[in-house]
């Protein structure tokens, strides 16, 4: 009941972003950062068989493509997915209120036959 | 756009008592909303629940299969005959191994009015900006799978970038 907005991507410049999206280890830097908010290069490097260095190199490629940015916290690097948090915050609005239609109608219903 | 608070109005075909009861009857609340109660609400104490699917409708029931049996919990907050109902809540919070009693609620709201012989029933829903993101963000993972919604943000990304 979602409008879908993915259903006619528009592919002009997803080139680069594909490019970028098509490695293991970028994959899986984009899932984390998407799924736990902003980290650091440290906490992303824990549990990874990458070493810190090359986990750095990958985020700079994934800059490059517009799909992470960093912000500096006193000596450390905070990355996070770019798009994300207003995106984040707005879907979360849509989907309680899809939830809260949904209970309304059947709030409806009880109301307005019993 | 406000990301802190959602407002809903909904015009019903039936009596302010009507609906009043229907919000705050703790059983008659259960049945459209699709948790059972232990007992009635009370003004500034919580009470729990158990999430079960609704009787209402079968699509809805199926998506409310997995969290059937979930326990819940509302804090109610204000009960002003026919005019105000309100309690607080963690909104999705039925996650396992989370203790989320440190954390804070959000505010729900339902305001009625009389239209006529109809009822307006206003409900609002905010204290989200308190809520941290990253729990916002699994509201909905949890809900659509958490590629799925990796590929909503590249899907934004390249709407935003053409």
């Amino acid at each position: 009941m979602r409008p879908d907005r993915t259903a006619e991507p528009n592919l002009k410049g997803a080139a680069p972003l594909f490019a970028a999206l098509g490695d293991r280890t970028r994959l899986a830097l984009v899932a984390r950062l998407s799924a736990g908010g902003p980290h650091s290069i440290a906490r992303l490097t824990v549990g990874s068989a990458v070493s810190r260095q090359a986990i750095t190199k990958h985020l700079h490629v994934l800059s490059a493509a517009g799909l992470v940015r960093h912000t500096r916290r006193g000596r450390e690097r905070i990355w996070q997915l770019e798009p994300a948090r207003l995106e984040i915050a707005h879907k979360f609005l849509a989907e309680i209120s899809h939830r809260w239609d949904m209970r309304l109608s059947r709030l409806r219903n009880l109301v307005e036959n019993s | 756009m406000s990301t802190d608070r959602i407002e809903k109005k909904i015009l019903l075909r039936a009596t302010r008592s009507r609906v009043w009861r229907a919000l705050t009857d703790s059983a008659e609340f259960g049945h459209w909303f699709g948790v059972r109660f232990e007992g009635p609400f009370k003004p500034g104490t919580p009470i729990s629940g158990i999430m079960v699917p609704t009787a209402v409708d079968a699509e809805v029931a199926k998506s409310q299969k997995p969290f059937e049996g979930k326990p819940f919990e509302f804090v109610i907050d204000r009960i002003e005959p026919e005019r105000l109902f309100s309690f607080k809540w963690h909104p999705f919070g039925v996650e396992e191994g989370i203790d989320y009693s440190a954390e804070p609620m959000t505010l729900i709201e339902f305001v009625l009015e009389d239209r006529g012989a109809e009822t307006m029933l206003t409900i609002t829903e905010s204290g989200f900006d308190q809520i941290p993101l990253s729990r916002r963000a699994r509201a909905f993972q949890a809900n659509e799978g958490g590629w799925n919604g990796v590929l909503r943000l590249i899907a934004k990304h390249l709407s935003d970038a053409s």
